[in-house]
């Protein structure tokens, strides 16, 4: 009932079309009503008379209704159609601004297939519900009640025998669609299993290939393609034996209303006209009958949807401004660390555990660690993507709680090691942090970032469309334009992912210059797997299972055994060497200076 | 929240959006090849389609007697008084009911076993033709466009074969029936009632185009929606740090969400006129009857109450199946575009087959010879230039160079993944074109960088590599890798399920059972692409040791990345614009001070701030 009620409420806006529909409604019933009326008159009157003049009378009457029948048959279908549409409009405009507001703690659970069927599916059935369910309603309620009364006036006891097929009829439609929907949807299970298998045989083309696996493949394909077509064949064969029955119980309704109504006729009980027409009601409340039916499965399957809906539009921000929050301005970027501890909600063990560190306004720090050691954590905390357990993150003193989300956000700049890009051209792509930035303000950072050459290497250049519908950049074009977006955002506090993977010598060698830019002048957090970026931070952390295990420079740390230098030994040192066996065979002045900071 | 949306909602006033819907869907008229071609696959079930228009005859006659029936009851039972007539016309009337709705199952059933294996039919042969078709098809196709011609296009003529076609056909049974039976019973009045049909016709045809458009721009723009949603929900992280929320919302509420809106409403409109004017029309033409019964009654003819009644109901039924014939129209058309799209793929020509009569590769011994090898993608971008290459069985031989430079096509003509343009390689002195492929494939082994796992278990996708091999020799394989320590730990040993991806793996993991699979395979030459993700360094250590494993005994080509595999390479060769530009041992190319040199300076060094000299590796240069 909630769950209806709730549903209703997105009615509530659009009452002027609802009332208009209404009245539409209404309206095309007793304007249906009266063609059995008519075709009564023309019989019992015109016809049994042969009074011409009366006929032709009857013919415009006919004329006339179908002429209204047409304006308002119009308001009842658009009006219905549109309120659902309208419903559907609000409650995606809704269910968009929550899902994008949502904290980062929902997105890592929520699966983007599942939000993106609450959004097409879900809103597709409360669309088909309200539409086709809640507003027919009305017309089905009037059409049942007047006919009913019309055929109880016309012979209660013709009415009695000849409606006797129809609750038959109402439950057998809502029967059958109760019993398509688990065949249907194991059509469909058959059917993402047939596209299961095509797409990954289609991304996997070339180790299909390498290993000669065709056959093989053919013959899974052909499976999956086999168990397909017969359950949608078995599932048309039961939909065609069980559907005809409906037409049938109409069938039998006209068959009782002759078989007892004929007698009445011949006795003069009942005038033939009175016959027709009690025919004709009864073939008119078939379609609401019908629709009755499946109303009820409608209704069944927009509360499901709908709570679906409800249920992420009832998701709370877990992080959101916290009243009274100061706006940050003028932050210089001292970052502090005081006894931070984390844990996920769902997590056993902490992530984090006792963090204390400070940046200075400029400074660099590297982080290091294995995977899971809590390096993005430690990052997303910063940004405030999560609010610590204990302890506190300050931004030049102020804790991140207590300042505006939009105002801290501004301020930090985001270089992720998977870019992500958005389908708009490069140009919004790059303003995508700051919109109303100027075209030469755009070019600037495009340059900086090592971007502006291959933009301008596109036939549209800025203007180039990326992602879906555009171009397919490469991941060191994509990192470059990610490297723009943050500089033109011009943050005081930079987060940033160092670890360029599978790019040339060449795009390495200018994303470092890049990212070299970049950091200049602010306090930049990097996860660094690059040597290069940990010999020129400030500091190296060294996390490991949530903690910081390590600290000091490079230099202080290769110095000494311990986690640091395993990591060095074993994933850093393969690069340290390339220098000193190309400096050994080579003697290379210039590379010294490197090596003297790595040999102690 | 509310309130917001209701500001944004009042900024924007009818027709300030712009449509901005491309024209590259054509939509094409009916085509005799496309249908004839189709007819092909639905020819094996030529009896089951003779039964469906056999029985669609019963079922026309069993329907269109209903009224009639009617007619006699009132007509001759009734007025007559004759109770015995009008209970038999009703157990006649009952009857043909029953057998209408037998004969519609029977006839549904037949229309699907045909519609339904003939489409099987389809999907198994496009499906085989992607299997036939080499990697160069793969290189220029999108997997998202090819997924789109097995499902949404193939719906579409699945659509016309089991519904279109059969429905055509019982509509037009209809139609000739309803004609037939009215002209018998009163051919004036049934020419009073056909003045109508042309104002149908027009208005259908009318109609028609339109609600084509608007549909068309429905699913267009509810396709941009929900891309641009899922691309927010991705990319939610990035839209939270540049706090675009606002901004996001005000382009989904005016533009992205609104667009649809429009859309949706306008197709509503368009439908909410079109279907009360054929209902207007229906109902004109009974009034016809009506007044134009009364005048010709006059004059001679039998204008009784069952012909009223008959006519009424024939008029009810003349309609629907010209309604349907005009939407079964955008079915047609669409099935047209869809039958050309599908036809077309499995009219492509196979690149690279097997010469008739190929011999079967004889046990590879390893020693390949790449003989003044060209190759390009695009007739004017050279890829590979006079490659001339001597690897002896057994060899280790590391590819360097920058991205886009050739490495991965030139062991890419290995395989015959694609064809030298000009010169050849040879294995074993065999030129690779003239032996059978799936021989020469057999004895080949590729790892590539990115690991694709197959849907299934962690032994499934080892099996891959050599299908007949037991569980044993998969737990040989991977105690051999160095995998079964990681694999006994999952959940289910090697029965755990791989996801889609293999996104419960991690990028090492992922690597290793690429590896245990390529073992398996036990191939004579090996192609491997060095990983350049970051490994975390217990499983960097295993991977190290694996390769070691995997290369020992096989002629193998790596595109490196690892010093500590280049180093002992038996040839570095670098290449660079698709030409080599040098080649040796590891001490052999850094004495040179050449490409391979600077290469590695620069990719290592701390490069000095100030001054870049970016060395210009792509130029061939000779040794100082």
């Amino acid at each position: 009932m909630h769950t209806f009620l709730r549903i209703l409420s997105y009615l509530k806006p659009h009452r002027k079309r609802l009332a208009i529909t209404y009245g539409c409604i209404a309206a095309v019933t007793v304007l249906n009503l009266l063609i059995p009326w008519i075709i009564r008159q023309v019989i019992d009157v015109g016809l049994a008379a042969g009074d011409r003049r009366y006929l032709l009378q009857m013919a415009l009457l006919v004329v006339g209704v179908a002429a209204a029948r047409v304006l308002f048959s119009f308001g009842q279908r658009f009006g219905m159609e549109s309120s659902g549409q309208m419903v559907a409009y609000d409650i995606r405009n809704q269910l968009y601004d929550h899902i994008q507001r949502l904290s980062f703690s929902y997105h890592t659970h929520a699966q983007t297939g599942q939000l993106m069927s609450r959004m097409a599916e879900d809103v597709g059935a409360i669309q088909r519900f309200v539409a086709g369910a809640l507003l027919d309603s009305l017309s089905i309620v009037l059409m049942l009640g007047f006919i009913i009364a019309i055929l109880v006036r016309m012979n209660w006891q013709l009415a009695l025998i000849a409606l006797i097929p129809m609750p038959i009829l109402a439950i057998s439609v809502q029967d059958l669609a109760r019993r398509m929907r688990p065949r249907w949807k194991q059509v469909q299970q058959e059917f993402a299993q047939v596209t299961t298998v095509l797409q990954e045989n289609l991304t996997g083309a070339q180790v299909v290939r390498a290993f000669a696996r065709e056959p093989y493949e053919i013959a899974k394909f052909d499976a999956a393609n086999r168990a397909y077509m017969r359950t949608r064949l078995s599932t048309i064969r039961f939909w065609g034996s069980a559907s005809p029955f409906m037409g049938f119980l109409v069938a039998c309704s006209i068959a009782l209303t002759f078989w007892f109504g004929g007698p009445m006729v011949s006795a003069g009980q009942l005038s033939l006209g009175t016959l027709v027409a009690f025919s004709s009601y009864i073939l008119m409340l078939s379609g609401p009958v019908q629709r009755l039916g499946n109303i009820v499965n409608l209704a069944a399957e927009a509360f499901a949807c709908a709570e679906r809906i409800f249920e992420v539009l009832d998701a709370p921000f877990e992080i959101h401004d916290s009243p009274n929050a100061l706006v940050l301005t003028n932050v210089r970027g001292h970052v502090k660390f005081e006894h931070v501890d984390f844990k996920y909600s769902d997590g056993r063990q902490p992530t984090l555990t006792d963090i204390n560190l400070e940046a200075r306004p400029g400074e660099v720090v590297a982080l290091v660690g294995h995977t899971g050691a809590g390096k993005s954590t430690l990052i997303n905390l910063i940004l405030r993507f999560y609010d610590v357990t204990a302890g506190r993150v300050l931004i030049d003193g102020h804790d991140v709680r207590y300042v505006t989300l939009e105002s801290l956000r501004r301020h930090i700049g985001v270089v992720l090691q998977d870019t992500l890009l958005f389908s708009a051209t490069i140009r919004e792509n790059i303003a995508y942090g700051r919109p109303d930035a100027g075209d030469e303000e755009i070019i600037a950072a495009a340059k900086a970032a090592q971007a502006h050459d291959f933009i301008m290497s596109f036939p549209k250049g800025y203007d180039t469309e990326v992602g879906e519908r555009g171009i397919t950049l490469s991941g060191g074009q994509r990192q470059r334009i990610a490297i723009a977006r943050a500089l033109l955002v011009d943050p005081r506090i930079l987060i940033l992912d160092d670890s360029t993977s599978s790019v040339d010598m060449e795009t390495e060698h200018l994303i470092q210059q890049a990212l070299k830019t970049l950091m200049k002048g602010r306090t930049s957090f990097v996860i660094a797997q690059r040597l290069t970026t940990i010999k020129s931070a400030d500091q190296v952390l060294v996390l490991d299972h949530g903690r910081i295990v390590q600290r000091g420079t490079h230099d202080e740390l290769v110095a000494v055994p311990g986690p640091y230098r395993e990591i060095y030994d074993l994933q850093l040192r393969d690069q340290e060497e390339a220098i000193a066996s190309i400096a050994a065979a080579t003697g290379a002045a210039h590379l010294r200076p490197a090596l003297v900071g790595a040999r102690g | 929240m509310a309130a917001l949306i209701q500001r944004f909602r009042s900024l924007f006033k009818e027709g300030q959006v712009e449509f901005d819907l491309p024209e590259d869907l054509q939509f094409r008229g009916y085509d005799r090849r496309i249908v004839g071609r189709l007819f092909r696959y639905v020819r094996p079930y030529g009896r089951q389609m003779l039964i469906a228009l056999l029985l669609m005859g019963v079922i026309t006659a069993t329907s269109l007697a209903g009224p009639y029936i009617i007619k006699l009851t009132l007509d001759n039972a009734i007025p007559a008084g004759d109770m015995g007539l009008l209970r038999g016309l009703i157990a006649v009337f009952l009857l043909a009911q029953l057998v209408g709705w037998i004969a519609r199952a029977a006839q549904v059933a037949a229309v699907a076993e045909a519609g339904q294996s003939s489409i099987y039919g389809v999907r198994r042969d496009l499906f085989e033709k992607f299997q036939r078709q080499s990697m160069s098809f793969f290189d220029k196709a999108d997997v998202g466009i090819l997924m789109s011609r097995m499902t949404s296009d193939i719906n579409a003529l699945q659509e016309l074969v089991t519904w279109a076609i059969v429905g055509t056909a019982s509509d037009l049974f209809t139609l000739i029936g309803i004609v037939i039976v009215m002209l018998a019973l009163d051919w004036r009045l049934s020419l009073i009632t056909f003045a109508v049909l042309p104002i149908m016709a027009l208005l259908t045809a009318m109609w028609r185009a339109r609600a084509r458009d608007n549909w068309r721009r429905v699913r267009y723009y509810n396709g941009r929606m929900l891309g641009y949603i899922e691309e927010n929900i991705q990319g939610v992280r990035v839209v939270q740090a540049f706090t675009r929320e606002k901004l996001n919302l005000e382009k989904f509420v005016n533009q992205i969400n609104y667009r649809f809106n429009r859309a949706q409403q306008r197709a509503a409109r368009l439908s909410a006129m079109f279907f009360p004017a054929v209902d207007f029309l229906g109902t004109l033409a009974v009034a016809l009857v009506i007044g134009f019964g009364g005048a010709l009654a006059v004059g001679g003819s039998v204008f009784t109450p069952g012909v009223l009644v008959a006519f009424v109901m024939y008029i009810g039924r003349f309609f629907d199946p010209i309604r349907d014939l005009a939407e079964r129209y955008n079915t047609l058309q669409q099935a047209m575009t869809a039958g050309e799209r599908i036809f077309g793929l499995l009219d492509r020509p196979i690149e690279i087959e097997s010469k008739p009569g190929a011999p079967e590769m004889p046990p590879i011994r390893g020693e390949v010879i790449y003989d003044h090898v060209y190759f390009h993608y695009e007739p004017d971008l050279p890829v590979l230039h006079d490659i001339n290459l001597h690897v002896r069985p057994g060899q280790l031989i590391a590819l360097v160079g920058a991205t886009g430079s050739g490495k991965s096509t030139l062991v890419k003509l290995l395989n015959r993944s694609y064809d030298v343009k000009a010169g050849s390689v040879r294995i074993d002195g065999y030129d690779v074109r003239d032996v059978e492929l799936s021989s020469l494939r057999r004895q080949m082994g590729i790892v590539l960088q990115e690991t694709f796992l197959f849907r299934g278990t962690v032994a499934d996708n080892i099996r891959y590599g050599r299908l007949d091999a037991t569980d044993d020799e998969i737990v040989a394989a991977a105690r051999a890798i160095g995998a079964h320590e990681f694999i006994e730990a999952l959940p289910f040993g090697y029965q755990t399920m791989v996801e889609e991806g293999g996104a419960s793996l991690s990028v090492g993991q992922r690597q290793l059972l690429a590896f245990a699979r390529a073992l398996l395979a036990d191939p004579r030459i090996l192609v491997l692409d060095e990983a350049t993700s970051s490994i975390d360094t217990q499983t960097e250590k295993v991977i190290q040791e694996a390769m070691d494993r995997l290369l020992e005994g096989r002629t193998a080509f790596v595109i490196a990345h690892r010093l500590s595999t280049i180093v002992r390479a038996d040839q570095i060769v670098v290449l660079a614009h698709g030409r080599i530009i040098e080649q040796g041992t590891h001490q052999e190319l850094l004495a040179r001070r050449g490409a391979y040199y600077h290469l590695y300076t620069m990719g290592f060094a701390e490069p000095t701030a100030s001054k870049i000299q970016y060395p210009n590796i792509y130029s061939p240069r000779s040794a100082p």
